[in-house]
């Protein structure tokens, strides 16, 4: 019963932040390659501030949906809209300069193991022409950020499957993006990294409020994200108080190419949906 | 059901053409427009150029080396040995050096951009690449194309120099005639024509070995598997139209300068 009003309190904030301008919105998105439609009918947002967790089997296209947010991918219908701008069939030109004002995070990290981690997290400040000087102290930080400041010179090649989604992060962060797009940013990693990994998104959560789809099939994570806050005195994630959620944490669940549901974590764990039921069982 | 295959191969082909012509002609039209990336340049021109000297240098040697073998064989037979000079400079300038060239890079370097770039795409890099705000097409094939036909270039004279060099060594070490011959004759009957169509040639060629590289590099799909298919089709098509457009260029320039 004392969950209830919590849960409106939650409900509130999340549907304040919906009804802001959204930095990124699809609307009936579909997309299909030499066969049946991938994604079909797709339509939700992102709100300035908000985290949307998108959850779904692996193979369901949640990778494919998270290339069509930034424009890697074009879809066959429907519109996506970044930054208020539509995308969907925008010259690649155009893209570029949307683009830099998010970050990616890709599933194996996708660093170019030709540059240093230097390098790698300084892509973006190396093509701006910014000075070599500010570019050390830039990468500095965001390595230190994500605990790493002593792989600075080191190739991707000698650092871990963690190391590498790591620096990653942080090259998706060294250019303060307004919105992050995580793709299974803990997929394939060994508990106490994934831990690791996931306190990192909850640190640029909450200390920066950036806005983030995070992509995963990981539940653990998933409830993680909402169960707890990073708390920046402690330097480390603390646990929410019982029965109490991340209020801009949100839920998204696709199957079959559908999204079959959009809510928050109370809706999510109360959902009637057999595959949502079967999902989290 | 043979029709439909038929049928499908067909519209692969046209697809793949017709995919090509627009890369190729945004990678050509990209090298007037800013931004040009001069350090990848340098270091694809690097790659390319020193580090295919070697191999250009050894294969013109040797086959200017053979044209003098068989052609003193047969011209012995007409009392015109003597014009060994000539015809191994001319086969040399005109067509082996360029052609020989360009087969010689089309393995090593289609073969190194379409694994290098294949792999960039199967692991995401190329899509980083473009989330992070950068066009590949600039940043990577661009710079590969321009590397490519200017070091094409200078490693088709290295060629042609060291292939007469190979003739002038079989010439005068091997049927014991007389160097300053052979080089007078290589030198006198050589006209701008014939050194411009094998200095036009490399230009076309480089241009091929490129695009093609980086196009089967940048549409590779499956894997590591992939990567594979890729480097193969990379160096047989850009192989087989260097030879097409070999001829193509030979026709053209024999029917301009009639000759």
């Amino acid at each position: 019963m004392s969950e209830m009003p919590e849960n409106n309190t939650q409900g509130a904030v999340a549907a304040v932040a919906a009804q802001q301008c959204p930095v990124l919105e699809f609307r009936n998105v579909s997309i299909a390659f030499d066969g049946p439609p991938v994604l079909e009918d797709v339509s939700f947002r992102v709100a300035p501030g908000e985290t949307r967790i998108l959850l779904g089997p692996a193979g369901v296209g949640k990778s494919v949906l998270l290339k069509l947010a930034n424009g890697l991918l074009c879809p066959d219908e429907g519109n996506i809209l970044l930054f208020g701008e539509e995308i969907a069939g925008m010259r690649e030109e155009k893209l570029f300069p949307l683009r830099t004002r998010t970050g990616m995070v890709f599933q194996e990290g996708a660093l170019f193991d030709s540059l240093t981690v230097r390098d790698n997290v300084a892509y973006q400040l190396i093509q701006e022409q910014v000075d070599d000087a500010e570019i050390d102290s830039r990468v500095r930080e965001a390595l230190s950020f994500v605990g790493l400041a002593e792989t600075f010179s080191l190739f991707p090649s000698s650092l871990s499957g963690g190391m590498r989604r790591r620096v990653a992060i942080a090259r998706a962060l060294i250019h303060q993006p307004e919105l992050i797009f995580y793709d299974s940013p803990t997929g394939g990693l060994d508990p106490v990294t994934s831990t690791t990994i996931i306190e990192l998104v909850m640190k640029e959560r909450d200390v920066y409020h950036v806005p983030s789809l995070i992509v995963t099939h990981r539940l653990q994570d998933a409830f993680m994200m909402c169960s707890h806050r990073y708390d920046a005195a402690q330097e480390r994630m603390v646990p929410l108080p019982r029965g109490e959620s991340h209020p801009t944490t949100t839920f998204l669940m696709l199957a079959e190419g559908r999204l079959i549901f959009d809510g928050s974590l109370h809706d999510l764990v109360h959902s009637e949906d057999p595959f949502v039921r079967e999902f989290l069982e | 059901m043979a029709f439909e295959s038929l049928d499908r191969a067909a519209k692969q082909i046209v697809l793949t053409v017709q995919d090509y012509s627009i890369f190729a002609g945004n990678a050509f039209l990209n090298l007037f427009r800013p931004p040009i990336y001069w350090s990848e340049f340098l270091m694809q021109a690097d790659i390319i150029g020193v580090g295919s000297a070697m191999i250009v240098l050894l294969s013109g040697f040797f086959t200017g080396g053979v044209l003098a073998l068989q052609s003193a064989a047969t011209l012995s037979a007409f009392g015109a040995t003597g014009i060994t000079g000539r015809f191994v400079s001319m086969s040399m300038i005109r067509e082996l050096g360029p052609v020989l060239t360009g087969i010689m890079v089309s393995g090593r370097n289609a073969s190194s951009m379409a694994s290098e770039l294949g792999s960039m795409v199967v692991t995401e890099q190329i899509d980083a690449m473009r989330a992070l705000g950068v066009d590949p097409l600039r940043k990577l094939v661009t710079p590969r194309i321009f590397a490519c036909i200017s070091m094409l270039f200078f490693l088709t004279i290295v060629a042609d120099a060291f292939g007469i060099f190979g003739g002038a060594a079989v010439t005068v070490f091997m049927n014991h005639q007389n160097a300053t011959q052979y080089f007078s004759m290589a030198w006198e009957y050589l006209r701008y024509p014939d050194v411009l169509q094998g200095l036009v040639k490399p230009l076309f060629f480089g241009y091929i070995i490129a695009s093609t590289g980086c196009f089967y590099g940048l549409r590779t799909t499956g894997g590591t598997q992939g990567v594979g298919r890729s480097t193969i089709s990379a160096v047989v098509n850009s192989s087989v139209l260097i030879i097409f457009v070999d001829f193509l260029i030979s026709q053209v320039m024999i029917e301009l300068f009639a000759r």
